[in-house]
């Protein structure tokens, strides 16, 4: 999701921690009496903190996802019958069926209860429970992006620290470059390119890879693994080229802050070869930052497909987005929008409570 | 930067206070000029977006007017690139350079005002939420970290497939979800410099919130906000090509993202017609990276320690 401007990117600082005044652990050396129990206290109290927030945000989330699709124009009830001849009294049946005669506040409290009992409706367009259609779409989205995001991830961190290492050289520079391009490139754009150049082919070039879908059908074992595993290589390359950028610059800066500490001038002193200076002393430190980075990200797998997905007509969550929105299939949408929120915001918090156990410095 | 500082002598005759406010501006612009002009990338990127520009600003002149329109296209429908169609041309025979050179100016006008939505809204709630401190500012901070924490492009999805398709909708959509990035950073420069004596000062000779805000506080974050708006408006330049591509743009104008949506939906892809694909998310990427450049050449000549490449 190459249009995010997302502020991890400009924010480098790691999540905030509770205000440092006011935390008598945080000032000063520990005193005598179990410094250790005092921290867990803390500690215990900040998770506790940022678990309320993370419910706060869930239900704001579900105030947003009702409120928000009530506004499309448009009768849901009238675009489920598409056209067709249907009696008023047909139409008032269908209007109770889907709850839709309620006043809004009773629609509200109705939707809030089923949500917690993981209920979403009845997708208008599927005749199917929107639960059901997600849990299907689930695997191949995770299967797709999660690949993708354990190799930019890893390949960012390797080439930020190799870019910061040689600051200002000539690789820096063209690997910097390299990834500011790519970050500025749509994603749904370089997916077409893709596809007309290594699946249709032009020139020279053979079409070698599938223009879409999972598989290609009739494979069983070992084949059907390979056939899904060759659909999977151009997708993956898009959500790749467009998606290291971030981590490669994070881990950059961070690694280049890190490099004037005097701690590295330690370790040079007593003999280190630099590439040990950098493995054991530089670039533990400069992955905090990175850390939040590849949370915030682990978010947005779930919803961050959406355009590759469409363009490479991939079975998961993104496609199933994109159908819903053109109809409009209301409850599917409704449902899409909570689980793709509800996956960032979980993450987030997740990276906030972990956050502290790997730099003492925050939160405690 | 600080416009805002004691008189240290005093005034010259013929020489007013707003004047000496003024000339110092005019020097520290010259000094932030000498700055930015030793960030290579950012000139490569300031001129990348004058020359693009242009283009928009005198399409009509470049291309004719009428590139626009489906019933008088010059040529037969899906052409290849020749000497008079250098891009070839669309599924109506329309000359696919005209497109694109009109496009820029949808694309660029989307962008800048959405930018400037996004990062006013920004600005106002940062100012406003480090200024008045208490109730005020928890609300309105938990209201920035919620949508800090939302997926921007599935809300200005949502928002766009809410609301009619048409431009406003997008530079609204995109504006709306957008603005916590800016309102935290603003916020934070916000406090440090309410934290500074001359506020105190001009609390002590009776100026008001009104008074403080815009006329000390606005001025001081006004360099942090000129970045974070070239910033904000490649993301936005972006965005608007996604949603157009999604088919959540406005139908009735030619845009980047409704170039590649068009070429999708008539078949470029599966024909192999990359010069109908590739021109415009080039295009794209292009001005997005040019402001991406602007924008941290701006950040490290305001801000040394960043360290971006030059």
């Amino acid at each position: 999701m190459t249009a995010d401007s997302n502020p991890a990117l400009l924010d480098t600082e790691g999540p905030p921690g509770p205000g440092a005044d006011g935390d008598p652990a945080k000032a000063g050396p520990a005193s005598a009496r179990g410094p250790r129990a005092r921290n867990t206290r803390a500690y215990l109290l900040y998770v506790a903190g940022k678990l309320g927030g993370a419910l706060v945000s869930l239900f704001a989330v579900l105030v947003t996802s009702f409120f928000l699709f009530r506004l499309i124009p448009g009768d849901p009830v009238k675009q489920m019958t598409g056209g067709k001849r249907v009696s008023a009294e047909q139409l008032a049946a269908m209007r109770k069926e889907f709850g839709l005669d309620k006043p809004v506040m009773a629609q509200f409290w109705d939707y809030t209860g089923k949500v917690l009992s993981g209920d979403f409706g009845t997708s208008y367009q599927f005749h199917a429970p929107v639960m059901e259609k997600i849990t299907e779409a689930l695997p191949a989205t995770l299967l797709l992006t999660g690949t993708a995001y354990v190799l930019y991830t890893l390949i960012g961190i390797w080439l930020g620290t190799r870019t910061a290492w040689r600051n200002g050289k000539l690789g820096d520079r063209l690997h910097t470059g390299l990834a500011l391009t790519l970050y500025s490139v749509p994603s749904f754009w370089l997916g077409l390119l893709l596809i007309i150049t290594f699946s249709v082919g032009i020139g020279p070039i053979p079409g070698m890879f599938p223009t879409g879908g999972l598989e290609s059908g009739g494979e069983t074992g070992l084949a059907y693994v390979i056939d899904v595993a060759h659909h999977m290589v151009l997708p993956v390359i898009t959500l790749v080229a467009v998606g290291y950028a971030q981590t490669l610059l994070v881990m950059r800066s961070s690694l280049l802050d890190e490099m004037g500490s005097d701690y590295l001038t330690t370790a040079r002193a007593k003999g280190l070869r630099d590439d040990l200076v950098r493995r054991r002393h530089a670039v533990p430190n400069a992955l905090l930052p990175t850390v939040t980075l590849m949370f915030v990200n682990l978010g947005t797998v779930v919803a961050g497909a959406i355009l590759v997905e469409t363009v490479f007509s991939w079975p998961g969550l993104g496609g199933l987005f994109y159908a819903a929105l053109s109809v409009p299939d209301l409850p599917l949408v409704q449902g899409l929008f909570f689980v793709f929120s509800a996956a960032v915001i979980l993450m987030n918090t997740l990276a906030d409570v972990i956050y502290p156990l790997l730099d003492p410095r925050v939160g405690r | 930067m600080t416009t805002e500082s004691a008189p240290s002598a005093p005034t010259a005759p013929g020489k007013s206070a707003r004047s000496l406010a003024w000339t110092r501006r005019r020097h520290s612009a010259a000094r932030f000029w000498r700055d930015y002009r030793t960030h290579r990338a950012g000139l490569f990127g300031l001129a990348t977006l004058v020359l693009i520009a242009l283009a928009a600003v005198f399409a009509p002149l470049l291309v004719g007017s009428d590139a626009q329109s489906v019933t008088d296209a010059p040529g037969a429908p899906m052409e290849s690139p020749s000497a008079e169609f250098p891009l070839g041309t669309d599924q109506f025979g329309r000359d696919l350079l005209g497109l694109l050179v009109w496009g820029a100016r949808m694309s660029l006008t989307v962008g800048l005002l959405a930018a400037v939505l996004s990062v006013a809204i920004g600005t106002l709630v940062g100012i406003t939420a480090g200024h008045f401190k208490g109730w005020y500012a928890t609300v309105i901070m938990r209201v920035t970290d919620w949508f800090l924490v939302m997926p921007t492009l599935v809300l200005a999805i949502a928002l766009a497939a809410v609301m009619s398709g048409s431009v406003w909708t997008i530079i609204l959509a995109i504006g709306v979800t957008t603005w916590p990035t800016t309102a935290r950073l603003v916020r934070a420069q916000t406090l440090a410099v309410e934290s500074r004596p001359y506020i105190e000062r001009a609390r002590a000779l009776g100026g008001g919130h009104g008074h403080v805000m815009a006329r000390h506080v606005l001025p001081n974050v006004m360099p942090l906000v000129l970045a974070q708006t070239t910033l904000v408006i490649s993301g936005a330049i972006l965005t608007e090509a996604t949603l157009a591509f999604l088919g959540l743009g406005d139908p009735t104008s030619v845009s980047w993202g409704g170039l590649l949506q068009d070429a999708r939906e008539a078949g470029a892809v599966s024909a192999g017609h990359w010069w109908y694909l590739a021109p415009p998310g080039l295009a794209i990427a292009l001005v997005a990276l040019a402001f991406t450049l602007c924008g941290r050449a701006v950040e490290s000549v305001l801000n040394p320690r960043l360290g971006a490449s030059r």
